[in-house]
């Protein structure tokens, strides 16, 4: 199948078997490794991609059904700029660092989509899983993000 | 290719000036050298003193333009190494810390061994083997850049000195960069190289354990630090395996299934099952999953978790078993006892899963094989390939990436040898990766194990004897490069945290049975210490209770006289859970003590227990001991992941059996700790100025028996299994052990 995407503001024209989830065709088709593999069931987050600003879970998402615009982790800033890139670096929040894309992600669309999250709307959107035990930091980097969100502005 | 220029053995550093096509490398300053590694995990590390031209496999660089890069012989796995490493350099070398960068060594002739045959980045080793010889490199380099300025305005070197990566010299008010001083600093003559360097005094450290930000975490969180999953070799091939339900089991329709291949995907067998080529790896992928394979029968065949407790207690039972700890009379002293306590504990077999699936691109050429892994051993990666292949190591190149997690899992090679199979089949270069659910179901699992403990305390409450048997498989068996299970019979792994207890104890006997099950097993973040410390820290609390007294006071008194180091941890952890203080209705705490790799780490958990039985784990506290350390912030960081890693297993983790299969298959059935599930850690560090102990794996053995010692607390109910998730904690119904 042939198909043609809106990816980080640019459109590219992938060629594909229709089932094939969306995280895939970023990886290996399109060379954007940002969005890991860690499950392949919608369990742990390490996919996580924006469609249309909102965060989703890109190993479950057969790219023919794919219609709005892709955002990867290097899509966020090309520098880290971005107010959650900042953030976690604040935080120092990585161990291994495969979660984390996907972690800056999620909650890059939770603050996209609320500037002042309660704490129950931040537990809902922060459910990617971390094996190295990061959360304590995550939670950190949150709070940071979302103050540098009011600040900034992004 | 390398030219040698000078070197100068006795101090294991060298210097080569050197065009490499691989890493890059600028002129400037390049000074050689050699991190030792551990032989066995056990053995502490040869002295740097040996260290030879041909073993030197790290390198320091000082560009002209100032940039400092350490290539690093070692994996980063989320340890923080990365970090620690070049900061134990850049305090000797007076470097600015900003100028730093690190990069893994790469593996190229000048990275290979001949001497040493490998070394594995595990067992908390790396600071603990490597911490002098990271100063002596950064304070030869220092004396070097100082040498190179002083004869470049002709004063003499003692007259000027080094700081934030520049030489200043006071009296003529002048100052010269690293970056302009490395090419002067290369060409001095090898009698300008200073032997014995003047190492920094603790007190004049500027960087050393100070909170230090990971020179990692940039690219991490940019998404650009390039795991082994994500390498792209030209005319890559993508391939996934599907391995035998039953361990040993192999294919028994492989030529059928191999003529019936849908178009664009090849079958190739490799060791444990087979694995599809294709384009891609969805496809691939797709393919392996729905291949109608054949197995034969294997080595666990029939096999289930309830058979395998059975074979491991009838194991407890056997007679003349190899005896590990042996003083004084414990039958005797336990005859005579006022109060004897008997348990039977055990634990299940554990999968690491780290969070990135397990992953190997291989090329198999004519005139070598190069690899992108992973790993946690490079050399070892090198040495099973070359055995396995008879290819010779010299033609064995291998690129190290950052690591989604090892925890013991990455320092074995069996998707390696996969990778090279298929590569060598289909005549390209490969990237094989493992579905979650393969890598469920083929672990080295942490092995199960279960425990006969005895107990005796005398009138005053006082413990007199002490008897364990172990029924466990041996890891060391299989790990003959490490030199297998020693004549004794007895694997240290086993009973590592159990032989050699710290409470005073007049009569012990601890024996290890060793059980074969036909279960892979391997090397699980804190390995034997993961079980032995539930063992013994729930046994303790037992002893405690039976002993009328209170659990931390219990444990204080028994190491009051010979464990000063123990006492302060224990106070430590005491004092910040406020554990004298009652806690809100409720809620309550355990406490458990345990040294693994060098380190003594206490942890105390408050839990509490819903109406239904359900557990919540709230906070955390934990006290380490780790000797001297480089940066508080990764001791935090790491005390905190290996809570987590621990509180996963207690609380839900558990690999079990059936018809002599894994049950277990993806996160769903195979649970890590949620984020809504996290507590609370609150981490002190305990400086005691002593040798520098680990600290990837030491915070993970105390946090189990802290829990289940804090459930006892909150229930009345003894927890002696694992995972909790097994037990019933509601108030009405009794515990089902
Ligand atoms: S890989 Fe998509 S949720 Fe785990
Ligand atoms: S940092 Fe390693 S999995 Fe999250």
């Amino acid at each position: 199948m042939a198909k043609s995407l809106k990816v980080n503001g640019r459109e590219v024209s992938i060629e594909a078997e229709s089932d094939t989830p969306l995280l895939w065709v970023l990886r290996e088709e399109l060379g954007l490794t940002g969005a890991k593999f860690g499950c392949g069931k919608g369990l742990c987050g390490a996919c996580t991609v924006h469609i249309d600003g909102v965060a989703v879970r890109s190993c479950l998402v057969p790219v023919s059904a794919v219609s709005g615009e892709v955002t990867t982790i290097e899509g966020l800033s090309p520098d880290n700029s971005h107010p959650v890139q900042q953030a976690w670096i604040e935080a120092d929040a990585p161990q291994c660092g495969y979660c984390q894309p996907g972690q800056v992600m999620a909650c890059a669309a939770l603050l996209k989509a609320k500037a002042n999250p309660t704490e129950e709307e931040i537990s809902a959107a922060m459910t990617n899983l971390c094996r190295c035990g990061t959360y304590g930091r995550i939670r950190k980097a949150v709070q940071i993000a979302i103050k540098r969100n009011a600040k900034g502005g992004a | 290719m390398t030219q040698e220029l000078e070197k100068n053995p006795r101090e294991g550093l060298s210097r080569r000036a050197f065009v490499q096509s691989g890493a890059a490398v600028a002129a400037g300053l390049v000074l050689g050298f050699y991190l030792p590694g551990n032989k066995h995990r056990r053995a502490e590390a040869a002295s740097a003193s040996g260290a030879s031209e041909e073993r030197v496999n790290t390198w320091l660089r000082i560009a002209t333009d100032g940039a400092i890069t350490i290539y690093v012989a070692r994996s980063e796995m989320g340890q923080g190494i990365f970090t620690a490493m070049p900061m134990v350099i850049a305090e000797e070398l007076e470097a600015d810390w900003s100028k730093m960068r690190v990069e893994p060594a790469p593996s190229g002739p000048e990275f290979n061994y001949s001497g040493r045959p490998f070394e594995v980045t595990g067992g908390s080793s790396s600071i603990r083997s490597n911490w002098e010889i990271l100063q002596r490199i950064g304070a030869t380099a220092r004396l070097m850049l100082i040498t190179a300025a002083a004869r470049k305005w002709g004063v003499e070197p003692e007259s000027c000195r080094a700081e934030q990566g520049a030489v200043f010299h006071a009296a003529s008010k002048r100052k010269a960069g690293y970056g302009e001083l490395a090419a002067a600093a290369a060409a001095l003559p090898s009698d300008a190289i200073p032997k014995e360097p003047k190492l920094k005094a603790r007190s004049e450290y500027k960087l050393i354990g100070k909170p230090t930000k990971r020179l990692d975490t940039p690219d991490k969180v940019a998404g650009k630090a390039v795991f082994g999953i994500d390498v792209s070799v030209p005319g890559m091939q993508y391939a996934a395996v599907r391995h035998a339900p039953v361990f040993g089991g192999e294919c028994a329709n492989f030529a059928a299934l191999a003529k019936a291949m849908p178009e664009g995907t090849t079958l190739v067998k490799v060791p444990g099952g087979v694995a599809v080529v294709a384009a891609s790896w969805w496809k691939a992928q797709k393919v392996a999953s729905g291949l109608d394979a054949k197995w034969t029968k294997g080595a666990t065949t029939g096999l289930s978790s309830a058979a395998i407790e059975k074979k491991l207690r009838a194991a407890t039972g056997a007679k003349k078993l190899p005896v590990a700890t042996s003083k004084g009379d414990p039958s005797k002293a336990l005859r005579k006892a006022k109060v004897k306590l008997e348990a039977e504990y055990s634990t299940p077999y554990l999968a690491h899963t780290p969070m990135e699936p397990l992953n190997c691109t291989a090329h198999v050429k004519p005139e070598g094989i190069e690899l992108w892994v992973g790993t946690q051993s490079h050399t070892l990666t090198k040495l099973v390939v070359s055995n396995h292949t008879k290819v010779p190591q010299e033609k064995i190149v291998v690129h190290t990436t950052y690591l989604g997690g090892g925890f013991g899992r990455r320092a074995e090679s069996d998707m390696v040898l996969q990778a090279v199979e298929i590569s060598k089949a289909v005549g390209k270069p490969v990237k094989l990766i493992w579905s979650r659910e393969e890598d469920v179901q083929h672990d080295f699992y942490r092995p199960a194990s279960l425990v006969k403990l005895k107990g005796g305390l005398d009138e005053k409450g006082l413990p007199v004897a002490f008897s364990a048997t172990i029924a466990c498989p041996s890891i060391f068996e299989r790990w003959t490069l490490f030199g297998g299970l020693p004549k004794s019979g007895i694997d240290s792994a086993a009973v590592e945290g159990l032989a050699d207890i710290k409470y005073d104890c007049p009569h012990q006997h601890v024996a290890y049975a060793r059980a074969d099950l036909g279960v892979p097993v391997g090397f699980w973040r804190s390995v034997g210490s993961s079980h032995n410390a539930f063992y013994l820290e729930s046994f303790i609390d037992e002893l405690a209770h039976a002993a009328k007294k209170d659990p931390y006071a219990f444990r204080r008194g028994l190491l009051e006289k010979s464990h000063p180091r123990f006492v302060k941890v224990l106070d430590t952890v005491a004092r910040i859970s406020n554990w004298k203080d009652p806690l809100p209705e409720g809620r309550h705490r355990g406490i458990a003590i345990a040294e693994s790799f060098g380190s003594i780490v206490a942890e105390v958990a408050e839990v509490s227990v819903s109406a239904g039985g359900q557990p919540t784990v709230h906070k955390v506290y934990v006290a380490i001991d780790c000797g001297r350390y480089v940066n508080p912030d990764t001791i935090v960081a790491q005390m905190e992941g290996g809570v987590v890693y621990g509180l996963s297993a207690a609380l839900n983790g558990e690999i079990s059996l059936k018809d002599g299969r894994v049950e277990q298959s993806n996160f769903h059935d195979y649970p890590m700790l949620k984020p809504s599930e996290m507590p609370e850690i609150v981490v002190e560090i305990v400086d005691s100025g002593a040798a520098p102990g680990g600290v990837g794996e030491p915070g993970t053995p105390p946090i189990a028996p802290a829990v289940t010692n804090a459930l006892f607390a909150a229930t009345g109910k003894r927890i002696r299994s694992l995972p909790i998730s097994k037990h019933s904690l509601a108030a009405q119904e009794d515990a089902k052990l």
